[in-house]
Protein backbone atom coordinates (compact mmCIF):
# COMPACT_ATOMS: atom_id res chain seq x y z
CA UNK A 1 0.00 0.00 0.00
CA UNK A 2 2.22 2.54 -1.19
CA UNK A 3 1.33 5.21 -4.14
CA UNK A 4 -2.40 4.59 -4.56
CA UNK A 5 -4.51 6.61 -1.72
CA UNK A 6 -6.11 3.41 0.54
CA UNK A 7 -9.77 3.26 0.63
CA UNK A 8 -11.27 0.77 3.09
CA UNK A 9 -12.48 -2.49 2.16
CA UNK A 10 -15.01 -2.96 4.57
CA UNK A 11 -16.87 -0.89 6.78
CA UNK A 12 -15.87 1.58 9.44
CA UNK A 13 -17.08 1.69 12.96
CA UNK A 14 -16.19 4.01 14.91
CA UNK A 15 -15.75 3.81 19.09
CA UNK A 16 -17.12 6.55 21.57
CA UNK A 17 -16.23 6.99 25.50
CA UNK A 18 -13.02 4.68 24.72
CA UNK A 19 -10.45 7.50 26.41
CA UNK A 20 -11.07 7.98 30.26
CA UNK A 21 -11.20 11.80 29.89
CA UNK A 22 -13.77 11.82 27.47
CA UNK A 23 -15.50 9.11 29.69
CA UNK A 24 -15.08 11.94 33.05
CA UNK A 25 -16.40 14.37 30.68
CA UNK A 26 -19.91 12.68 30.20
CA UNK A 27 -19.60 10.57 33.60
CA UNK A 28 -22.18 13.30 35.41
CA UNK A 29 -24.90 13.29 32.40
CA UNK A 30 -24.78 8.95 32.54
CA UNK A 31 -27.23 8.35 35.22
CA UNK A 32 -29.69 11.24 34.20
CA UNK A 33 -32.10 10.81 31.49
CA UNK A 34 -31.90 10.00 28.77
CA UNK A 35 -29.05 7.80 29.04
CA UNK A 36 -29.85 6.58 32.52
CA UNK A 37 -26.45 4.53 32.58
CA UNK A 38 -23.31 3.84 32.01
CA UNK A 39 -22.91 2.34 28.67
CA UNK A 40 -21.97 -1.52 29.03
CA UNK A 41 -20.97 -2.51 25.25
CA UNK A 42 -19.25 -0.72 23.19
CA UNK A 43 -20.73 2.23 21.81
CA UNK A 44 -20.10 2.37 18.14
CA UNK A 45 -21.19 4.17 15.21
CA UNK A 46 -20.45 3.34 11.40
CA UNK A 47 -18.40 5.99 9.10
CA UNK A 48 -20.76 5.42 5.85
CA UNK A 49 -18.46 5.21 2.71
CA UNK A 50 -19.86 8.29 1.18
CA UNK A 51 -17.88 9.94 4.03
CA UNK A 52 -14.74 8.92 3.07
CA UNK A 53 -11.88 11.14 1.85
CA UNK A 54 -8.17 10.39 1.17
CA UNK A 55 -4.98 12.25 2.42
CA UNK A 56 -4.85 15.18 0.57
CA UNK A 57 -8.02 16.01 0.09
CA UNK A 58 -10.30 19.14 0.68
CA UNK A 59 -13.03 18.23 2.74
CA UNK A 60 -16.31 20.87 2.00
CA UNK A 61 -18.43 21.89 4.57
CA UNK A 62 -22.24 22.79 4.14
CA UNK A 63 -23.07 26.34 4.59
CA UNK A 64 -25.39 25.26 7.72
CA UNK A 65 -21.77 23.98 9.29
CA UNK A 66 -19.64 26.58 10.57
CA UNK A 67 -17.50 24.05 12.34
CA UNK A 68 -16.86 20.83 12.87
CA UNK A 69 -15.47 18.60 15.67
CA UNK A 70 -12.35 16.71 15.06
CA UNK A 71 -11.83 13.21 16.18
CA UNK A 72 -8.26 12.20 15.66
CA UNK A 73 -7.42 8.74 15.99
CA UNK A 74 -5.39 5.45 15.08
CA UNK A 75 -8.08 2.19 13.49
CA UNK A 76 -7.31 -1.54 13.22
CA UNK A 77 -7.83 -2.95 9.93
CA UNK A 78 -8.27 -6.17 9.87
CA UNK A 79 -6.59 -8.67 7.73
CA UNK A 80 -9.18 -11.53 8.30
CA UNK A 81 -12.30 -12.29 9.35
CA UNK A 82 -12.08 -12.27 13.08
CA UNK A 83 -13.04 -15.21 14.88
CA UNK A 84 -15.45 -15.19 18.04
CA UNK A 85 -13.32 -15.66 21.36
CA UNK A 86 -14.89 -18.66 22.90
CA UNK A 87 -14.75 -20.52 19.73
CA UNK A 88 -11.01 -20.10 19.56
CA UNK A 89 -8.43 -21.96 21.67
CA UNK A 90 -6.06 -19.60 21.04
CA UNK A 91 -7.30 -15.76 20.61
CA UNK A 92 -5.25 -12.99 19.38
CA UNK A 93 -6.87 -9.84 18.56
CA UNK A 94 -3.73 -8.55 17.45
CA UNK A 95 -3.20 -11.52 14.84
CA UNK A 96 -5.95 -10.57 12.61
CA UNK A 97 -5.00 -6.87 12.18
CA UNK A 98 -2.96 -6.27 9.34
CA UNK A 99 -2.82 -2.42 9.34
CA UNK A 100 -3.02 0.46 10.94
CA UNK A 101 -4.66 3.50 9.67
CA UNK A 102 -5.07 7.10 11.37
CA UNK A 103 -8.51 8.16 10.97
CA UNK A 104 -10.19 12.36 10.99
CA UNK A 105 -13.27 11.60 12.08
CA UNK A 106 -14.80 14.94 11.69
CA UNK A 107 -18.48 15.52 13.06
CA UNK A 108 -21.22 18.32 13.32
CA UNK A 109 -21.14 19.26 16.73
CA UNK A 110 -23.94 17.77 18.61
CA UNK A 111 -24.48 17.71 22.81
CA UNK A 112 -26.34 14.65 22.91
CA UNK A 113 -25.38 10.91 22.08
CA UNK A 114 -28.58 9.23 22.75
CA UNK A 115 -29.71 8.75 18.82
CA UNK A 116 -26.90 7.45 16.60
CA UNK A 117 -25.37 10.01 14.82
CA UNK A 118 -26.03 9.84 11.53
CA UNK A 119 -26.79 13.50 10.61
CA UNK A 120 -23.91 14.81 12.53
CA UNK A 121 -21.19 12.10 11.38
CA UNK A 122 -22.01 10.83 7.76
CA UNK A 123 -21.88 13.60 5.98
CA UNK A 124 -20.19 13.22 2.49
CA UNK A 125 -16.48 13.53 2.79
CA UNK A 126 -16.48 13.75 6.79
CA UNK A 127 -13.76 10.98 7.34
CA UNK A 128 -9.81 12.27 6.35
CA UNK A 129 -8.24 8.55 5.97
CA UNK A 130 -4.08 8.08 6.02
CA UNK A 131 -2.13 5.45 4.58
CA UNK A 132 -2.13 2.13 6.20
CA UNK A 133 1.10 1.37 8.11
CA UNK A 134 1.13 -2.38 8.25
CA UNK A 135 1.35 -4.05 11.61
CA UNK A 136 4.55 -5.45 12.44
CA UNK A 137 5.29 -7.93 15.34
CA UNK A 138 5.94 -6.49 18.31
CA UNK A 139 4.07 -3.30 17.29
CA UNK A 140 1.75 -2.34 20.97
CA UNK A 141 -1.04 -0.52 20.60
CA UNK A 142 -1.19 1.04 23.64
CA UNK A 143 1.98 2.81 22.64
CA UNK A 144 0.62 5.26 20.30
CA UNK A 145 0.84 8.89 20.41
CA UNK A 146 -1.03 10.77 18.01
CA UNK A 147 -0.66 14.69 17.59
CA UNK A 148 -3.29 16.94 15.96
CA UNK A 149 -2.20 20.50 14.04
CA UNK A 150 -4.63 23.15 13.25
CA UNK A 151 -2.75 25.14 10.42
CA UNK A 152 0.28 23.96 11.92
CA UNK A 153 -1.03 24.94 15.58
CA UNK A 154 -1.18 21.24 18.17
CA UNK A 155 -4.48 21.19 19.76
CA UNK A 156 -4.13 18.07 21.04
CA UNK A 157 -2.03 15.06 22.11
CA UNK A 158 -3.73 11.43 22.33
CA UNK A 159 -2.09 8.77 24.46
CA UNK A 160 -3.91 5.38 24.04
CA UNK A 161 -2.25 4.37 27.15
CA UNK A 162 -4.98 3.64 28.91
CA UNK A 163 -7.87 3.33 26.97
CA UNK A 164 -10.51 1.90 29.14
CA UNK A 165 -11.30 -0.82 26.72
CA UNK A 166 -7.18 -1.69 25.37
CA UNK A 167 -6.92 -2.33 21.68
CA UNK A 168 -7.43 -6.36 22.39
CA UNK A 169 -10.55 -5.71 24.41
CA UNK A 170 -12.26 -3.98 22.29
CA UNK A 171 -11.82 -6.36 19.98
CA UNK A 172 -13.42 -8.79 21.86
CA UNK A 173 -16.21 -7.22 23.31
CA UNK A 174 -17.43 -5.89 19.54
CA UNK A 175 -16.37 -9.25 18.52
CA UNK A 176 -18.72 -10.64 20.75
CA UNK A 177 -21.94 -9.10 19.32
CA UNK A 178 -20.88 -8.05 15.50
CA UNK A 179 -18.81 -9.25 12.78
CA UNK A 180 -15.53 -8.13 12.08
CA UNK A 181 -14.62 -8.72 8.42
CA UNK A 182 -11.79 -8.84 6.47
CA UNK A 183 -11.46 -5.49 5.28
CA UNK A 184 -13.24 -3.94 7.96
CA UNK A 185 -11.89 -1.08 9.70
CA UNK A 186 -12.15 -0.64 14.00
CA UNK A 187 -11.32 2.87 15.81
CA UNK A 188 -9.83 3.09 18.97
CA UNK A 189 -11.69 6.30 20.05
CA UNK A 190 -11.21 9.87 19.55
CA UNK A 191 -10.38 11.91 22.75
CA UNK A 192 -11.47 15.49 24.25
CA UNK A 193 -9.30 18.22 25.23
CA UNK A 194 -8.24 19.41 28.76
CA UNK A 195 -11.73 21.01 28.67
CA UNK A 196 -13.77 17.86 27.65
CA UNK A 197 -14.71 19.11 24.09
CA UNK A 198 -13.28 18.11 20.90
CA UNK A 199 -10.56 20.25 19.03
CA UNK A 200 -12.89 22.23 16.60
CA UNK A 201 -12.07 23.84 12.92
CA UNK A 202 -13.68 25.75 10.32
CA UNK A 203 -13.19 26.42 6.52
CA UNK A 204 -10.30 27.54 5.43
CA UNK A 205 -8.58 25.31 8.23
CA UNK A 206 -5.82 22.88 7.49
CA UNK A 207 -5.89 19.57 10.11
CA UNK A 208 -3.05 17.17 10.48
CA UNK A 209 -2.78 14.24 12.28
CA UNK A 210 0.47 12.73 12.77
CA UNK A 211 1.93 9.96 14.75
CA UNK A 212 5.43 8.39 15.10
CA UNK A 213 6.01 5.76 12.24
CA UNK A 214 2.86 6.96 10.28
CA UNK A 215 2.44 9.14 7.01
CA UNK A 216 1.00 12.22 8.31
CA UNK A 217 -2.96 12.76 7.03
CA UNK A 218 -3.80 16.25 6.26
CA UNK A 219 -7.39 17.69 4.91
CA UNK A 220 -8.34 21.43 4.08
CA UNK A 221 -11.78 22.46 4.65
CA UNK A 222 -13.52 24.21 2.15
CA UNK A 223 -16.81 25.67 1.57
CA UNK A 224 -19.13 23.74 -0.09
CA UNK B 1 -39.10 -8.39 -12.92
CA UNK B 2 -38.16 -10.34 -9.46
CA UNK B 3 -34.34 -10.74 -9.79
CA UNK B 4 -32.56 -13.31 -6.67
CA UNK B 5 -28.82 -14.21 -5.82
CA UNK B 6 -28.44 -17.20 -5.57
CA UNK B 7 -26.01 -20.53 -5.20
CA UNK B 8 -26.91 -22.94 -7.56
CA UNK B 9 -24.54 -25.99 -7.40
CA UNK B 10 -21.66 -24.15 -5.29
CA UNK B 11 -21.89 -21.35 -7.79
CA UNK B 12 -23.12 -17.80 -7.06
CA UNK B 13 -25.63 -16.90 -9.68
CA UNK B 14 -28.53 -14.03 -10.30
CA UNK B 15 -31.37 -15.37 -11.37
CA UNK B 16 -35.07 -14.15 -11.91
CA UNK B 17 -38.37 -15.61 -11.45
CA UNK B 18 -40.46 -17.48 -13.73
CA UNK B 19 -43.28 -18.95 -13.75
CA UNK B 20 -42.39 -20.03 -10.48
CA UNK B 21 -39.37 -21.69 -10.84
CA UNK B 22 -35.89 -19.58 -10.99
CA UNK B 23 -34.26 -18.63 -13.93
CA UNK B 24 -30.61 -18.92 -13.54
CA UNK B 25 -28.23 -16.77 -15.28
CA UNK B 26 -26.25 -19.73 -17.17
CA UNK B 27 -29.71 -20.64 -18.41
CA UNK B 28 -31.12 -23.01 -16.05
CA UNK B 29 -34.32 -23.87 -14.48
CA UNK B 30 -34.19 -25.05 -11.16
CA UNK B 31 -37.37 -24.95 -8.23
CA UNK B 32 -37.55 -22.03 -5.52
CA UNK B 33 -35.88 -24.79 -2.65
CA UNK B 34 -32.82 -26.02 -5.04
CA UNK B 35 -30.58 -22.92 -3.91
CA UNK B 36 -29.23 -21.08 -1.47
CA UNK B 37 -30.63 -17.96 -1.31
CA UNK B 38 -28.10 -14.81 -1.04
CA UNK B 39 -29.59 -11.33 -0.63
CA UNK B 40 -30.86 -9.93 -3.46
CA UNK B 41 -28.43 -7.33 -4.21
CA UNK B 42 -25.65 -6.86 -6.36
CA UNK B 43 -22.37 -6.15 -4.76
CA UNK B 44 -20.69 -2.70 -4.75
CA UNK B 45 -17.97 -1.40 -5.51
CA UNK B 46 -17.91 0.16 -2.01
CA UNK B 47 -19.40 -0.93 1.23
CA UNK B 48 -22.97 -0.11 0.78
CA UNK B 49 -24.71 2.36 3.19
CA UNK B 50 -27.37 0.79 5.10
CA UNK B 51 -29.82 3.18 6.53
CA UNK B 52 -32.74 2.12 8.74
CA UNK B 53 -35.62 3.60 10.81
CA UNK B 54 -36.92 3.29 13.74
CA UNK B 55 -40.35 4.31 15.29
CA UNK B 56 -41.73 5.50 11.62
CA UNK B 57 -45.10 3.66 12.02
CA UNK B 58 -46.87 5.72 14.59
CA UNK B 59 -48.63 3.06 16.08
CA UNK B 60 -45.03 1.15 16.36
CA UNK B 61 -44.14 4.27 17.76
CA UNK B 62 -47.00 4.26 20.43
CA UNK B 63 -46.32 0.52 21.10
CA UNK B 64 -42.93 1.55 22.23
CA UNK B 65 -44.31 4.02 24.71
CA UNK B 66 -42.25 7.12 22.15
CA UNK B 67 -43.81 9.92 21.31
CA UNK B 68 -43.52 9.66 17.34
CA UNK B 69 -40.17 11.63 16.34
CA UNK B 70 -40.11 14.81 14.60
CA UNK B 71 -37.76 13.92 11.91
CA UNK B 72 -36.28 10.32 10.98
CA UNK B 73 -34.83 8.22 13.56
CA UNK B 74 -32.28 6.51 11.81
CA UNK B 75 -29.66 4.29 12.10
CA UNK B 76 -26.82 2.33 10.48
CA UNK B 77 -26.03 -1.42 10.36
CA UNK B 78 -23.59 -3.15 8.39
CA UNK B 79 -23.25 -5.14 5.34
CA UNK B 80 -21.83 -8.08 7.73
CA UNK B 81 -25.87 -8.46 9.34
CA UNK B 82 -27.57 -9.53 6.07
CA UNK B 83 -28.53 -12.58 4.88
CA UNK B 84 -30.80 -14.36 2.29
CA UNK B 85 -34.07 -15.99 2.18
CA UNK B 86 -34.52 -19.36 4.01
CA UNK B 87 -31.86 -18.87 6.48
CA UNK B 88 -31.12 -19.25 10.43
CA UNK B 89 -31.45 -16.22 12.46
CA UNK B 90 -29.44 -16.64 15.58
CA UNK B 91 -31.11 -16.09 19.18
CA UNK B 92 -28.24 -15.23 21.65
CA UNK B 93 -28.41 -17.56 24.91
CA UNK B 94 -30.04 -16.46 27.74
CA UNK B 95 -32.20 -12.93 26.33
CA UNK B 96 -35.56 -12.18 27.25
CA UNK B 97 -37.11 -10.46 23.92
CA UNK B 98 -35.87 -10.82 20.23
CA UNK B 99 -38.31 -9.90 17.70
CA UNK B 100 -38.83 -9.49 14.24
CA UNK B 101 -39.61 -6.24 11.96
CA UNK B 102 -41.00 -7.00 8.61
CA UNK B 103 -39.67 -3.52 6.64
CA UNK B 104 -40.11 -2.14 3.26
CA UNK B 105 -36.49 -2.40 1.62
CA UNK B 106 -35.61 0.32 -0.88
CA UNK B 107 -32.70 -0.70 -2.76
CA UNK B 108 -31.05 3.23 -4.44
CA UNK B 109 -30.68 2.66 -8.32
CA UNK B 110 -28.44 6.02 -8.92
CA UNK B 111 -25.89 8.15 -6.70
CA UNK B 112 -28.47 10.59 -5.53
CA UNK B 113 -27.63 14.15 -3.71
CA UNK B 114 -30.12 17.07 -2.85
CA UNK B 115 -32.84 15.21 -4.12
CA UNK B 116 -36.43 16.62 -3.85
CA UNK B 117 -39.21 14.36 -2.74
CA UNK B 118 -40.81 14.80 -6.27
CA UNK B 119 -37.98 13.54 -7.87
CA UNK B 120 -37.31 10.53 -5.17
CA UNK B 121 -38.55 7.51 -7.37
CA UNK B 122 -36.68 8.36 -10.15
CA UNK B 123 -33.62 7.12 -7.92
CA UNK B 124 -35.10 3.42 -6.63
CA UNK B 125 -33.82 0.32 -8.46
CA UNK B 126 -36.27 -1.41 -6.45
CA UNK B 127 -37.65 -3.06 -3.33
CA UNK B 128 -37.31 -5.74 -1.22
CA UNK B 129 -38.11 -7.05 2.06
CA UNK B 130 -36.35 -6.85 5.50
CA UNK B 131 -36.64 -8.62 8.30
CA UNK B 132 -35.04 -6.08 11.15
CA UNK B 133 -34.78 -8.38 14.35
CA UNK B 134 -33.55 -6.47 17.67
CA UNK B 135 -32.77 -7.70 20.54
CA UNK B 136 -34.45 -5.68 23.03
CA UNK B 137 -32.56 -7.01 26.01
CA UNK B 138 -29.22 -5.36 24.79
CA UNK B 139 -30.53 -2.12 24.28
CA UNK B 140 -28.54 0.89 25.52
CA UNK B 141 -29.40 4.48 25.47
CA UNK B 142 -26.37 5.41 23.45
CA UNK B 143 -26.88 5.65 20.36
CA UNK B 144 -30.10 3.67 20.54
CA UNK B 145 -31.09 1.63 19.09
CA UNK B 146 -27.23 0.55 19.53
CA UNK B 147 -25.27 -1.97 17.40
CA UNK B 148 -25.47 -4.54 19.68
CA UNK B 149 -29.35 -4.53 19.27
CA UNK B 150 -29.07 -4.13 15.18
CA UNK B 151 -25.64 -5.24 13.77
CA UNK B 152 -25.69 -8.92 14.56
CA UNK B 153 -24.70 -11.11 12.39
CA UNK B 154 -28.00 -13.36 10.49
CA UNK B 155 -30.07 -10.96 12.02
CA UNK B 156 -31.26 -9.01 9.24
CA UNK B 157 -32.95 -11.16 6.24
CA UNK B 158 -33.58 -9.42 3.38
CA UNK B 159 -35.20 -11.10 0.05
CA UNK B 160 -36.20 -13.16 -1.33
CA UNK B 161 -36.69 -10.71 -4.60
CA UNK B 162 -35.75 -7.58 -5.66
CA UNK B 163 -38.45 -6.36 -7.02
CA UNK B 164 -38.06 -3.63 -9.94
CA UNK B 165 -39.08 -0.52 -9.23
CA UNK B 166 -41.34 0.37 -12.04
CA UNK B 167 -43.24 -2.91 -11.59
CA UNK B 168 -44.31 -1.79 -7.87
CA UNK B 169 -47.32 1.23 -8.94
CA UNK B 170 -47.41 2.65 -5.36
CA UNK B 171 -45.23 1.62 -2.83
CA UNK B 172 -46.58 3.45 -0.21
CA UNK B 173 -50.14 1.33 0.03
CA UNK B 174 -48.62 -1.94 0.28
CA UNK B 175 -49.93 -4.77 3.14
CA UNK B 176 -47.63 -6.09 5.51
CA UNK B 177 -48.06 -9.21 7.85
CA UNK B 178 -45.56 -10.95 9.75
CA UNK B 179 -46.77 -14.69 10.16
CA UNK B 180 -44.89 -16.86 13.83
CA UNK B 181 -45.63 -20.81 12.98
CA UNK B 182 -48.74 -19.75 10.70
CA UNK B 183 -50.02 -17.40 12.99
CA UNK B 184 -50.57 -13.68 12.15
CA UNK B 185 -49.13 -11.49 14.39
CA UNK B 186 -48.21 -8.21 12.73
CA UNK B 187 -50.31 -6.50 9.77
CA UNK B 188 -50.25 -3.00 8.52
CA UNK B 189 -49.84 -0.98 6.01
CA UNK B 190 -46.85 1.05 4.13
CA UNK B 191 -49.20 4.15 3.63
CA UNK B 192 -49.09 4.12 7.65
CA UNK B 193 -45.44 5.55 7.60
CA UNK B 194 -44.71 8.64 9.71
CA UNK B 195 -41.55 8.95 6.97
CA UNK B 196 -42.49 8.14 3.43
CA UNK B 197 -39.83 7.12 0.83
CA UNK B 198 -39.36 10.19 -1.34
CA UNK B 199 -39.20 11.76 2.11
CA UNK B 200 -36.86 9.62 3.68
CA UNK B 201 -34.80 10.26 -0.09
CA UNK B 202 -34.93 13.92 0.23
CA UNK B 203 -34.16 13.97 3.97
CA UNK B 204 -31.04 11.70 3.49
CA UNK B 205 -29.65 13.03 0.39
CA UNK B 206 -29.76 16.04 1.92
CA UNK B 207 -26.75 15.62 3.55
CA UNK B 208 -25.16 12.55 2.15
CA UNK B 209 -24.99 10.90 -0.90
CA UNK B 210 -26.75 7.95 -1.55
CA UNK B 211 -25.19 5.17 -4.05
CA UNK B 212 -26.54 2.61 -6.04
CA UNK B 213 -27.01 -0.60 -4.12
CA UNK B 214 -27.57 1.52 -1.02
CA UNK B 215 -30.66 0.10 1.20
CA UNK B 216 -33.14 2.12 3.20
CA UNK B 217 -35.29 -0.37 6.02
CA UNK B 218 -38.49 1.75 6.14
CA UNK B 219 -39.52 0.70 9.76
CA UNK B 220 -41.85 -1.76 11.17
CA UNK B 221 -45.60 -1.28 11.85
CA UNK B 222 -47.15 -2.53 15.10
CA UNK B 223 -47.38 -6.11 16.49
CA UNK B 224 -43.81 -7.08 17.62
CA UNK B 225 -43.89 -10.60 19.62
CA UNK B 226 -40.85 -12.48 20.82
CA UNK B 227 -39.71 -15.33 18.81
CA UNK B 228 -38.13 -18.76 19.79
CA UNK B 229 -35.46 -21.10 18.35
CA UNK B 230 -37.23 -23.47 15.88
CA UNK B 231 -39.90 -20.43 14.94
CA UNK B 232 -40.85 -20.07 11.85
CA UNK B 233 -40.92 -16.12 10.75
CA UNK B 234 -42.20 -15.46 7.36
CA UNK B 235 -42.31 -11.04 6.61
CA UNK B 236 -44.34 -10.81 3.84
CA UNK B 237 -45.31 -7.28 1.82
CA UNK B 238 -47.92 -7.39 -0.80
CA UNK B 239 -46.32 -7.33 -4.41
CA UNK B 240 -42.69 -7.78 -3.15
CA UNK B 241 -42.41 -11.21 -1.41
CA UNK B 242 -42.71 -13.48 1.18
CA UNK B 243 -39.11 -13.54 3.57
CA UNK B 244 -38.78 -17.09 5.22
CA UNK B 245 -36.33 -17.39 8.61
CA UNK B 246 -35.81 -19.64 10.94
CA UNK B 247 -34.99 -18.80 15.14
CA UNK B 248 -31.85 -21.02 15.44
CA UNK B 249 -30.36 -21.39 19.11
CA UNK B 250 -26.22 -20.20 19.25
CA UNK B 251 -24.59 -23.08 19.07
CA UNK B 252 -26.31 -24.80 16.48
Amino acid sequence: MSATPYLPAGTVYGTLLNFPREWDAWEGPMEAPPYKAAPLAPVLYIKTANTWSTSGADIALPGHVPQVEIGATIALVFGENVPPRIETPVWNAMNYVAHWVLLNDLSVPHASFFRPPVKFKCLDGFLGIGQPRARQPGDDPSQFRVEVRVNKQRVQTLDFSQLRRAADQLVADVREFQALEAGDVLMLGCDVCPDGKRPLAHVGDVIEISAPGFVPLTNSLVAA
Amino acid sequence: MKHARVIHQGHVQDAIEDEGRLLLANGSRVALDAVQWLPPLQPTQRPRTILALGLNYADHAKELEFKAPEEPLVFLKGQSALIGHRQNTVRPAGVQFMHYECELAVVIGRSAKGVKRDDAYDFIAGYSVANDYAIRDYLENWYRPNLRVKNRPTCTPLGPWLVDAADVANPMALALQTNVNGKVTQSGNTRDMIFDVPFLIEYFSSFMTLHSGDLILTGTPDGVVDCQPSDEVVTSIEGIGELVNWIANENN
